[in-house]
């Protein structure tokens, strides 16, 4: 393909993209009991001992105790840096009764009224986001 | 002899599933979308195809964090709708066509693409919703599909390049089915969206167009495209488009187009559609 074929420059280039974190092979070891936990509430059973005590369902999975407070925090930003990736976070996000479009406004710092008005007006432009090092 | 007589493509956003179960197909938001798709139902029961392979990506449905394959190919006898978090959607179960499948896994090995194969497993959003928009309500699907799952989550994900390869195979492989079949190849995803992080929301209508007409014609430059041009470009989640690479190299070296669709947006992303015929 076209780009490069070295690992290290391949990766290297997904960190110059701003507001935007690449599921890589890092961030999957560092999220992989996060998503984990957010695949099993597929199953109505655990989606019910889920909502009766986050906490002590939470407590049955190997993850760290950043990971377990931006689950309740439902901080999805936070939850990206600390290896989840937005398929499985949306297993959460869904039992919470929220739409891919509320879930995901919560991380662009807009409302939900805000996020819809913009998508609704063609959605946010490439133009300046593209890359952090050449500011276009 | 099988033969592939088009080619589909066609975003997969599961709100789309959501909208046609819930009957607002026509509402304001969604008419637009929904309207795009009546050519192709129309022209869909008129061409009476016998299989789809249908390319898709599973969301975190079918497969954990823990098995990864790069390309999965179902050979099973019948798959079920996924409960993604809410309940499985309400359409029918999805038949398989074995046979195929597997004279297509075996045929792809020989190729040397080695594929990950699939007996058993259920079928989530990427696979049904765009089922939905081609076949509208029914109480059986009218075609076998065979499910071809694309890992488009975890990086690398497979070149564009490899994606146009492997569609060049599976033509291959139908066209050496002994049975005469009318087949399908869809390709699904996209297009330009991102769903996380601050930069979410992004949607790039020029780029997206100028996919759609490359897909069209002779051109192959597509396959060429690098990844990071799809992330920069279209979001993080429009690297799904490699999977309609699949679709198009399994059309041939020519494609005409019959019917074509554009629409921004539907819930985070722009939809967009287009069926081709390949030029023998």
């Amino acid at each position: 393909m076209s780009g490069p074929k070295d690992i290290h420059s391949y990766l290297a280039e997904f960190d110059d993209i701003p507001g935007t974190r690449v599921y890589t092979a890092t961030r999957a070891r560092k999220g992989y009991h996060l998503n984990q936990f957010a695949m099993s509430l597929m199953k109505p059973e655990n989606r019910e001992r889920w909502k009766a005590d986050e906490a002590a369902y939470l407590a049955e999975w190997p993850m760290t105790e950043d990971q377990k407070a931006a689950v309740l925090a439902r901080d999805y930003n936070r939850l990206l840096d600390l290896g989840g990736n937005i398929y499985f976070l949306a297993k959460v996000f869904s039992t919470d009764g929220l739409s891919f479009l509320q879930a995901v406004s919560t991380m662009t710092g807009m409302s939900v009224e805000e996020y819809q008005a913009m998508m609704n007006a063609g959605g946010r432009s490439a133009a300046g986001v593209r890359s952090i090092k050449d500011k276009n | 002899m099988a033969r592939i007589t088009a080619g589909v493509g066609s975003s997969h956003v599961p709100l789309l599933g959501v909208a046609h179960d819930q009957g607002k197909d026509k509402d304001a938001y969604f008419g637009p979308i929904f309207a795009g798709y009546d050519w192709t139902r129309e022209w869909e029961k008129a061409e009476k195809p016998d299989v789809v392979i249908l390319v898709y990506n599973d969301h975190a449905s079918a497969f954990d964090a823990n098995i990864i394959p790069t390309f999965a190919i179902g050979t099973g006898e019948r798959y079920k709708p996924a409960d993604e978090g809410w309940g499985p959607r309400n359409v029918p179960d999805v038949e398989g066509h074995a046979d195929l499948a597997w004279h297509i896994a075996q045929s792809l090995i020989l190729e040397e693409f080695d594929m990950t194969i699939i007996n058993e497993m259920d079928v989530d959003h990427g696979l049904t919703v765009p089922l939905s928009m081609m076949f509208g309500h029914v109480d059986k699907w009218p075609v076998k599909v065979v499910p071809l799952a694309v890992n488009v989550v975890t990086y690398p994900v497979p070149s564009g390049n490899r994606c146009w390869a492997l569609g060049e195979a599976i033509r291959r492989a139908v066209q050496s089915y002994p049975e005469d079949l009318k087949v399908q190849v869809w390709g699904t995803g996209g297009m330009s969206h991102q769903l996380q992080g601050p930069r979410a929301g992004l949607i790039n209508a020029e780029w997206d167009n100028r996919f759609l007409d490359a897909m069209i014609g002779t051109s192959d430059a597509a396959r060429y495209i690098p990844h990071i041009e799809y992330l920069r470009e279209t979001g993080s989640e429009g690297i799904e488009m490699v999977m309609w690479l699949i679709m198009r190299g399994a059309m041939g070296k020519e494609t005409r187009c019959l019917h074509r669709h554009y629409h921004v947006p539907c819930s985070n992303t722009a939809i967009g559609h287009i069926v081709l015929e390949p030029v023998e």
